[in-house]
């Protein structure tokens, strides 16, 4: 069932840069993880921001819709969003450092969603607090209620985001690349962490990535974007066996092999156009190996992939897996 | 055999720190001698504001007309004044409005600065536009031009003169205020906080204000100073205090008018006023210093 739908869903820079993101359309289904890929600067952070209306005050949605369980985070009162962020849905960001109040205890800011959703009073919430600390692993949970964001180390900080995440019990979580911040032997915690949640919570989340390690590993749904487009929506076995748009096709080649020491690394030549100097056509052509003179320049289909060649059958792309 | 029961003991967990980062800036910053000197006088100053009939040797107001410009002596400790009023009791009568003053203009400033200058930083927009101009107008006056534009709207009088000075105070603070919002609110926990559902006020009350209490106490502190100072010159034009209530800047005003038949009379206000003001610009330095701010100026 789907929980979240962004339909049409287009950001402008108003004067200077129109569509930043333009006419992204995916969902996420209940209980299900959907990633959100791409290489920096293709809109993937602006996408998820705005599913909570979180876009900074300089750029705004000008078109489309976000529907969470059938009301338009969109167009519905601040009030009503308000309900919405903290409780069903909940939020998690890169940095875990910079996430979390310097000023407050950790206790105290897993406590407020509580006591702001759910009206509950501060000793109540901080025991329930307590329990969450415990429920995403970290140890003597009782003591480091008391404690202050800096005290702990950067994968116990975004332990402390996701508690305060899942506080109110919600449906959806955005993780905005949970964790690119952190090193590598406490990203696979974090992401074993947040399955688990998944899984025992029933939880649907909306991942921004740009490792395919964890997509492949975590994810259900993928939904690649370049240069605010959406290039190519797919499940997770066939985007690695059966890619359907150049640019998946592109990033899946270069990802690094395992056990093949001393050879060069694979790169999409270029760079992300940045918004307002897009390329007529498709806009992955420059950088695109298979870019054909007419087709590639013309407007390109909408749909399953934003490639014409792959959708005509004129283009057959290879996977990163056979089988 | 040590070395085993050594390995035995407990291992000790570092365990998160009790207290508040507020309360070790505040601690470290009395650990000073300078600060402790300061804080130490204005504990004293407080003492004497609130326990002044009690203390003082004689009642300030009563004249004793014999007895003018009287010098130094056990029966009164720094003289009596033009009306043979005791100078020492109204040295310590004083105290009172040396404290009141400035926490009223402080308050005044901060009440209209703190409030504008949260909403500026954080939302910017239409806020920010019309209060920024509006600080630009008031800071583009000479302070003591405007306090008397206002008081001549109120009438003179210690309150209207302190609400004056606070109104002048506020763009500075809205300033400062605003400033230091816009730096934290670039931090993601303010949109985390938002992202958990926390209404603007609350997250300005809450994720914003405790962040940006260093520079706000720094600015707060040396503003103390600067109303006092204020204070004292309105008095000392009679804007201020009406008699017979004494003000170190009244009490210098009179001293000044009989300075050839009573020279020492500037002294005990001139030293009371000098050694406050210090004492509240010591104790804001030495926050900044305890919090790392540079004043930039």
């Amino acid at each position: 069932m789907t929980l979240l739908s962004v339909e049409g869903l287009t950001i402008d820079l108003p004067g200077t840069q129109p569509g930043l993101v333009e006419d992204v359309t995916f969902e996420v289904n209940e209980g299900r993880c959907t990633a959100l890929i791409g290489e920096s600067g293709c809109g993937k952070s602006l996408t998820s921001l705005a599913v909570l209306g979180l876009l900074p005050p300089s750029v705004r949605v000008s078109a489309g819709a976000v529907v969470f369980d059938g009301v338009d985070l969109l167009t519905c009162s601040p009030r009503q969003l308000r309900k919405i962020r903290g409780g069903p849905v909940g939020m998690v960001f890169q940095e875990p450092m910079s996430s979390l109040n310097p000023s407050m205890t950790v206790g105290d800011q897993i406590a407020e969603a509580r006591r702001l959703h759910l009206g509950e009073g501060r000793k109540v919430a901080l025991a329930r607090a307590k329990d969450l600390l415990d429920r995403v692993g970290i140890p003597n949970a009782a003591r480091r209620l008391a404690a202050y964001p800096h005290e702990m180390s950067g994968g116990m900080q975004q332990r402390v985001m996701i508690a305060a995440a899942i506080a109110c019990d919600p449906r959806l979580i955005i993780a905005d690349e949970p964790t690119t911040a952190l090193d590598v032997t406490i990203q696979a915690e974090i992401l074993s962490l947040l399955r688990d949640l998944q899984r025992d919570l029933g939880l649907a989340v909306l991942l921004v990535t740009h490792d395919l390690g964890v997509v492949a590993d975590f994810c259900d749904d993928v939904v690649v974007m370049y240069a605010g487009h959406i290039a190519e929506r797919t499940g997770v076995d066939d985007l690695f066996y059966r890619p359907a748009h150049p640019y998946s096709a592109a990033l899946l080649a270069a990802v690094p092999q395992a056990g093949q020491s001393r050879s060069r690394l694979t790169v999409i030549p270029g760079r992300v156009p940045t918004a307002g100097a897009f390329p007529p056509g498709c806009r992955f052509g420059p950088r695109c190996a298979h870019f054909t003179a007419p087709e590639c320049a013309r407007p390109q289909p909408h749909g399953r992939t934003r490639c014409g060649r792959v959708a005509s059958g004129d283009l057959v792309l290879e996977g990163a897996l056979h089988g | 055999m040590t070395l085993v029961t050594r390995r035995a003991s407990a291992p000790k967990i570092p365990g998160p720190a009790r207290t508040s980062p507020g309360r070790r800036v505040l601690r470290g910053v009395l650990r000073r001698p300078a600060v402790a000197t300061a804080a130490g006088f204005l504990l004293l100053l407080i003492v004497l504001a609130v326990a002044g009939p009690l203390i003082s040797p004689h009642d300030p107001d009563t004249q004793d007309l014999g007895n003018r410009f009287a010098g130094l002596s056990w029966t009164h400790l720094l003289g009596t004044d033009e009306f043979g009023r005791d100078v020492a009791s109204r040295v310590i009568q004083a105290a009172r409005i040396a404290l009141a003053a400035p926490l009223i203009s402080v308050g005044v400033a901060v009440l209209i600065g703190l409030p504008l200058g949260l909403w500026a930083g954080l939302r910017k927009g239409l806020v920010d536009a019309v209060a920024g101009r509006l600080a630009d107008t008031v800071l583009s006056l000479p302070a003591m031009v405007g306090a008397l534009a206002i008081l001549a709207v109120l009438g003179p009088g210690l309150v209207n003169a302190m609400i004056a000075i606070g109104i002048i105070f506020a763009p500075g603070l809205f300033r400062v205020v605003r400033g230091a919002t816009l730096a934290v609110a670039e931090e993601t926990f303010v949109d985390s906080a938002v992202a958990i559902g926390s209404p603007t006020r609350r997250t300005l009350w809450v994720h914003i204000l405790p962040n940006i209490a260093a520079p706000l106490l720094v600015q707060v502190t040396i503003l103390m100073g600067v109303a006092l100072l204020a204070e004292a010159s309105l008095s000392f034009i009679g804007l201020g205090v009406q008699p017979p209530e004494a003000s170190w800047g009244s009490m210098l005003k009179a001293a000044y008018t009989n300075q050839f038949d009573a020279p020492f009379s500037v002294v005990p206000p001139g030293v009371a006023m000098v050694l406050t003001v210090l004492a509240f610009n010591t104790i804001g330095d030495a926050i900044r210093d305890a919090v790392g701010l540079r004043r930039g100026r």
